[in-house]
């Protein structure tokens, strides 16, 4: 198993891909385990992780870091499906155990499977050496966290059936396909695309997909994104019915919902009886609950403030699979911290309203519930015109979809796809009678018996590639100038030499964001922002946000930019953290040996806060080890520590220094030093400083044994106190 | 579609006397309605999509695959599916399917298969 202090190898995962084949098929859902973990009983949670990353504040709770019961989607495409491999790793370590890889810019158009591994464009060529690359990584990363982790792309466009294929042999475990994507959103003719839907849906239901449709695509589409609601539900319906009527199982159909409405809209009195509605009409079915990204501007507070009561949302209804948004969605492709930024609020929120419904019930006559028949009535209705105007395809010919409309209500600016139009079109060809697909999961008329009285076509040519795997066909690279060795050679210096550079999404990209306030107008902000990159050197400078705290008074700016030099690792000096003694070995020692403290903070400084989480059993402090110590107080004179040392036969003193000006802080740990000496007991005394300024090396410099800055806990304190202890008592 | 007001109250009317439940039984019900012609015509037809994943299912690359299809669909055979054409040119010419396939991708055996199927 790869260790956490291990990077991931890309070219060795590039290695013998040919002969790759996947742990698995078929999805996988996490498992509602109610449990006690540290102090607290969760209900809605799933089994712990072997390796992860928990949430900052669970320093203060021994680490703990429940994981939600429902599965947590994290999107990642940044064009370069190398360094994605990397953010994957970052994102399972975080709680994500479904990836979902958007497709570069124009795939759906292509007629055909791509091969190699060309550079993407707001997403990644999905071929199958990619594929089964990112695959090869998340069945090393799911050993690794201890949680099987769901592979998931796109089985749409005009090239649904094949890539439905490759899926199903390279190991993916869920994909969208919504044949009414393709016709509103990309324009490919209808006919073409139901025909090849049904096809695919066979495919994934054989190779145990789950399904995501693309309802939610009209609330981002529709001008007043809460009047689609209607429409949202007659469109989960029509690929949810069409899907189990091809056989894909019910528990693996999952609909995509996204609450339509954002604040400052009544964000929840608009979406509450929408989802309510939505889990009335499709309880038989998954809900994959997605969040906003209509309402989404440059500001990553606000959307993660919209993203909250989304979770709020999903945790007041249900949930199956909880998407997430990266909060920077709306100003850039998403980078690396902000995945993680998103799989964090996503699990904080979730965890922190753990069984939020066995506390509240809702109020049956009230407008809520009015709106929620509402709306379904509405759905009704539709499709019962859209069956009087002849069919679907009809409909969506008149306009009938995503208009802005709240239906029946009509505005007439709906989508408008002709039966004959579209891209594509007239590529449908009848089957004649004798129609044979000698192959596993074809889904319509099929005519093995000419041949055969077997009910499986698979067998008249010996099996497919579905049974054999070894028929499967691996195609390298095709294009010698745009593949993935060419970039990684570009970068090798920083993959595996001596240099390292600021990244937000690729390796070495060297892109910073800088944050600013200027106390000026937002023009002149702006422009001042731009001047402020050129001066720190940086290029390519883009403000990528910016936001009035007051017309005149103030604005704040965003600005990415590049910095052009690089760190050598050679001539870095890196500070070794020491690892810490186990609280067995430290409570052993002190059984057996004598310690006491004398405690305070010195000089004029009333900061008492940080002394006493050190000391505190109920911060995790000194006492629970049982060490004995005397805290004198805050402003506390120098010379008295010593004293006090002396008095009461103590051996170590730890002195609190948190104002730093004029850095008092050290001239303070010298006085004591000097005082020691002076008293005789310097060698007999073990100093040690602490405070958020304090750094180890000046405490150091400053005549102390240790020095202890911010985040530092009773253990490292009293482990660091052992060993020195050792050290002397062995000397 | 031609902008309308909302006249939901008035259209509502047979709908109010429905329970949920009858509500959500009417609304799959209405579905399955729309969809009914849409499964037949799924099942009737097919694509050059759908060709070029029955031949990866076959084992063919896609690079084959998209060949062999474009020749095909240029013939007309496409209607009696391209892996058929495929299994019994094979059979024809007593060759593993793969073979069978990367000759029909050179044009070989076209004229010979479209005289079996559209003659027979």
């Amino acid at each position: 198993m790869i260790k956490a202090n291990q990077k991931l190898d890309i070219r060795k995962l590039l290695e013998d891909l040919e002969n790759y084949e996947p742990k698995r098929r078929g999805w996988v859902w996490r498992q509602k385990t109610p449990q006690k973990i540290g102090p607290f009983n969760y209900c809605e949670v799933s089994p712990s992780l072997k390796n992860y990353q928990p949430l900052p504040s669970a320093r203060h709770l021994n680490n703990i870091d429940p994981q939600p019961e429902m599965v947590i989607t994290t999107e990642i495409a940044s064009g370069r499906f190398e360094d994605d491999i990397r953010r994957m790793r970052m994102a399972a370590y975080h709680g994500a155990d479904h990836i979902m890889v958007i497709r570069t810019a124009g795939q759906s158009h292509i007629d055909g499977l791509l091969e190699g591994t060309p550079q993407g464009v707001g997403g990644v060529p999905i071929t199958r050496k990619q594929l089964r690359a990112q695959r090869k990584a998340l069945d090393i990363i799911e050993e690794e966290v201890g949680r099987p982790i769901n592979y998931h792309s796109y089985v749409s466009g005009v090239a649904g059936p094949e890539i439905a294929v490759l899926f199903v042999e390279e190991g993916v475990n869920g994909a969208h396909q919504d044949p009414q994507y393709n016709v509103l959103y990309r324009n490919i003719n209808s006919l073409r695309s139901f025909v090849d839907a049904a096809e695919s849906k066979k495919i994934m239901a054989y190779g145990g997909l789950a399904q995501i449709d693309g309802a939610h695509n009209a609330n981002a589409t529709a001008r007043d994104a809460w009047k689609v609601m209607p429409e949202l539900l007659v469109q989960h319906a029509i690929n949810t019915r069409m899907s189990e009527r091809v056989g894909i199982p019910a528990d693996l159909i999952c609909l995509s919902t996204v609450p339509p409405a954002a604040p400052p809209s009544p964000d929840l009195k608009i979406n509450l009886p929408y989802a309510l509605a939505l889990r009335d009409f499709f309880d038989n079915y998954k809900m994959r609950a997605q969040m906003n990204t209509k309402y989404m501007d440059s500001s990553t507070r606000e959307a993660t403030v919209t993203h909250v009561l989304n979770l709020l949302i999903s945790r007041l209804t249900s949930a199956d699979i909880q998407s997430t948004i990266t909060p920077d969605e709306g100003r850039n492709v998403p980078w690396h911290v902000y995945n993680i930024e998103a799989l964090d609020t996503a699990k904080q929120a979730l965890v922190g309203m753990d069984d939020l419904k066995a506390m509240l019930e809702f109020k049956k006559d009230s407008e809520l519930f009015k709106t929620k028949r509402e709306i379904k009535e509405r759905a009704v209705l539709m499709l019962e015109e859209i069956i009087a105007m002849g069919g679907y395809f009809e409909a969506v010919e008149a306009g009938m979809f995503v208009d802005s409309g709240n239906y029946p209500e009509r505005v007439g600016d709906g989508i408008k796809r002709k039966i004959a139009g579209g891209i594509s079109s007239d590529t449908i060809i009848k089957r004649d009678s004798k129609y044979l697909a000698p192959v596993t999961a074809h889904y319509g008329y099929n005519n093995v018996s000419q041949y055969s009285n077997t009910s499986d076509p698979a067998t008249l040519i010996g099996g497919s590639t579905f049974e054999k795997r070894a028929k499967i066909q691996y195609i390298d690279e095709l294009d010698e100038t745009d593949n993935v060795y060419l970039r990684l050679a570009e970068k090798e210096d920083y993959r595996s030499g001596h240099l390292l550079k600021p990244e937000v999404e690729w390796l070495a990209d060297g892109v910073v964001m800088v944050d600013l306030f200027f106390p000026t107008d937002i023009n002149t902000a702006e422009a001042a922002a731009l001047e402020v990159g050129k001066k720190m050197n940086l290029t390519n400078v883009e403000v990528i946000h910016k936001e009035t705290m007051h017309p005149s008074e103030g604005i704040r700016i965003q600005l990415k930019g590049v910095v052009n030099f690089d760190i050598d690792l050679r001539k870095l000096k890196v500070v070794e953290k020491e690892e810490n003694l186990s609280e067995e070995e430290i409570t052993n020692y002190l059984k057996k040996h004598h310690l006491k403290i004398i405690a305070g903070t010195g000089g004029n400084d009333e900061h008492s806060v940080g002394m006493r989480e050190i000391l505190d059993i109920k911060h995790g402090g000194l006492e629970k080890y049982g060490i004995e110590f005397n805290y004198l107080g805050t402003s506390v004179p120098i010379e008295k520590f010593i004293d006090a040392a002396i008095e009461e036969n103590a051996n170590v003193v730890l002195i609190s220094l948190i104002i730093s000006h004029d850095d008092i802080h050290y001239k303070n740990m010298q006085k004591l030093h000097n005082y020691a000496i002076e008293k005789g007991v310097r060698e007999k005394l073990i100093l040690v400083a602490g405070g958020t300024q304090v750094t180890p090396e000046l405490a150091q410099k400053y005549g102390m044994d240790q020095g202890f800055g911010r985040g530092t806990t009773g253990t490292d304190i009293a482990s660091f106190l052992v060993k020195r202890l050792k050290e002397k008592n062995e000397s | 579609m031609k902008a309308r007001k909302d006249d939901f109250e008035k259209r509502r009317k047979e709908l109010a006397k429905l329970t949920d439940e009858e509500l959500k039984t009417y609304f799959f019900k209405l579905t399955d309605q729309l969809l009914d012609p849409i499964m037949e015509l799924a099942y009737n037809y097919t694509s050059p999509s759908i060709e070029r994943s029955v031949l990866l299912r076959m084992g063919f690359s896609s690079l084959e695959a998209k060949v062999i299809t474009e020749k095909l669909k240029d013939a007309n055979l496409l209607s009696y599916g391209a892996g058929h054409v495929v299994y019994l040119y094979a059979k024809k010419v007593k060759k593993e399917i793969i073979e069978a396939g990367r000759l029909l991708a050179k044009g070989e055996g076209i004229a010979l298969m479209k005289e079996v199927f559209e003659n027979d």
